[in-house]
């Protein structure tokens, strides 16, 4: 059902690390741990001195305790990881560089927050790890929402059934869902799992 | 692509210091020009007996009278373009250029503006300088000359120097303190620079020690097409072109008629990029578009800047 070849549609090149920061600011949920491993058996170890790492919901991080980072945090949802990396961008300088790996939301909402604060998009460096569930924004309400693995979607906030795009927005960090039968209302073709 | 000509008219010339004069150009009959946006170039085309010259040259401001206002200076090396400017065109003369072009504006995203300028590089620079005031936009100008006599406007930038504006003569010893100004900047600054070749090269090298993203650092490098041994140039429909010593590639391609693409003529911009079809020689790339692979591949080559080294090149136009 998906319309392919939508250019907003984001891409994740993978996890690569900037030797020359000053500061590396990993966030990431347990399926990107793996990603955030993978990167640093390639760097010396001084580089995890130089790490602030922010791990984001419950599960295994097994991955990521090998390393000497500087600081960890972990925070139970992405809202309140957010808050914790709006509060290190408030402070940073020049010579951070941005990492995030794991599932499409939590990239979508970092790469928002750091745009937010100043930082180009495409220099925050990503890896997409498990689910391919996503954030949809309803074009109507304008509502948002969460987890969606289905196609069409029904809206959480106007209950309006939603063909969900490959159509991405940076500023809200979410796929559009638009309304399926706006040419013959009523005729709402059978919802399938497109995204897991 | 190749951006529309209009003819405008000489209104004022100034020296402006050693090598460097400053040249008003209006609409004729009152025609306007386009608006452009800071960072923005021009192509001038000279016309002399047979000879034809495209030069880039970044706008400066605008005149009082509603015209662009351009600086060329006059090197040794120049091979008769920028010479020509200083020699054979007078208030009155007129002149063909192109539309503006802007390979280098401002990220008006940006938190705060480093601009970094070098000789002759002040001129987009300038421009710059007018819009981040205007906008009232956080910003510091760093420029850096090789004497006070040799720098143009620097007496005019000495005059408003102070937190955000500073010179540098290098007869006095003075360099720009890039790495330190460069290691202690709020998240989303960004960093423009514009100069010699050389300083291009270091001042990128810094930011990338300093841990900059790329996409933060901004440089507009215009190269002039450098002399080289003669070639020729094999079309598609068989006709051969030679390509003299000091002659770019893409001259000689004019020269003989061929409408060839073009947009920046300084190897920045990759409009005039043409496939090649066979070559019995080395290709001497001078561009900064292409990708080191991709210049290793020698499957295509910038027109403007680049050329063979000698024999015969065969180019899909």
């Amino acid at each position: 059902m998906l319309v392919s070849g939508i250019k907003s549609r984001p891409h994740y090149p993978g996890l690569k690390p900037d030797a020359n920061a000053k500061q590396n600011v990993i966030v990431a949920d347990s399926g990107g741990a793996g990603a955030v491993a993978d990167m640093m058996r390639q760097v010396d170890a001084d580089f995890a001195s130089r790490c602030i790492v922010l791990l984001v919901g419950a599960g295994d991080f097994a991955a990521c305790e090998p390393f000497k980072f500087a600081s960890v945090w972990s925070s139970p949802t992405i809202a309140t990881a957010i808050n914790r990396l709006v509060n290190v961008l408030q402070h940073g300088r020049m010579g951070l560089r941005l990492y995030v790996a794991g599932t499409e939301p939590l990239i979508g909402q970092v790469v928002k927050a750091a745009v937010e604060h100043g930082i180009e998009h495409n220099s925050v460096r990503t890896e997409h790890r498990g689910s391919t569930s996503r954030r949809v924004q309803c074009v109507h309400c304008k509502g948002i929402t969460e987890d969606v693995t289905t196609n069409p979607v029904t809206c959480a906030h106007c209950g309006t059934a939603l063909l969900v795009r490959d159509h991405y927005s940076r500023r809200y960090a979410a796929f559009m869902g638009v309304r399926i039968d706006a040419e013959a209302p009523g005729e709402i073709p059978q919802s399938v799992g497109e995204f897991k | 692509m190749t951006a529309n000509m209009q003819r405008v008219r000489v209104a004022r010339v100034d020296d402006v210091a050693a090598g460097i004069k400053r040249f008003e150009l209006v609409g004729l009959a009152g025609q306007s020009l386009p608006m452009f946006s800071a960072g923005s170039h021009i192509v001038v085309t000279m016309r002399d007996k047979d000879q034809v010259w495209r030069n880039p040259y970044s706008i400066m401001g605008v005149s009082e009278d509603n015209g662009y206002v351009i600086s060329v200076h006059s090197s040794p090396e120049s091979r008769g373009g920028s010479r020509y400017m200083h020699t054979k065109v007078h208030v009155g003369s007129e002149l063909d250029i192109s539309e503006p072009v802007n390979l280098f504006p401002i990220v008006h995203t940006g938190r705060k503006h480093i601009l970094i300028a070098g000789g002759i590089g002040i001129t987009p620079m300038l421009a710059m300088l007018d819009e981040l005031k205007r906008d009232a936009s956080i910003f510091e100008l760093h420029y850096a000359v090789r004497s006070p006599e040799a720098g143009a406007y620097f007496s005019d930038l000495m005059s408003e120097t102070g937190r955000s504006i500073r010179v540098y003569s290098s007869d006095r010893g003075e360099r720009i303190p890039l790495a330190a100004i460069l290691s202690n900047q709020p998240l989303g600054t960004h960093v423009y620079v514009c100069g010699p070749q050389r300083m291009i090269d270091w001042a990128l090298e810094v930011a990338d020690r300093a841990g900059w993203p790329e996409e933060n650092v901004h440089c507009e490098r215009f190269s002039s097409a450098p002399p080289g041994k003669p070639f020729d140039v094999e079309l598609r429909n068989g006709t051969v072109v030679h390509v003299g010593e000091h002659q770019s590639m893409l001259e000689a391609l004019e020269h003989a008629g061929v409408d060839a693409p073009y947009l920046c003529r300084g190897g920045a911009c990759g409009q005039c990029v043409t496939r090649v079809i066979a070559s019995d020689s080395k290709l001497v790339h001078n561009d900064h578009y292409l990708t080191d692979e991709e210049k290793q591949a020698g499957e295509q080559i910038a027109t403007c800047v680049s050329r063979a080294d000698g024999g015969c090149i065969k180019l899909d136009l």
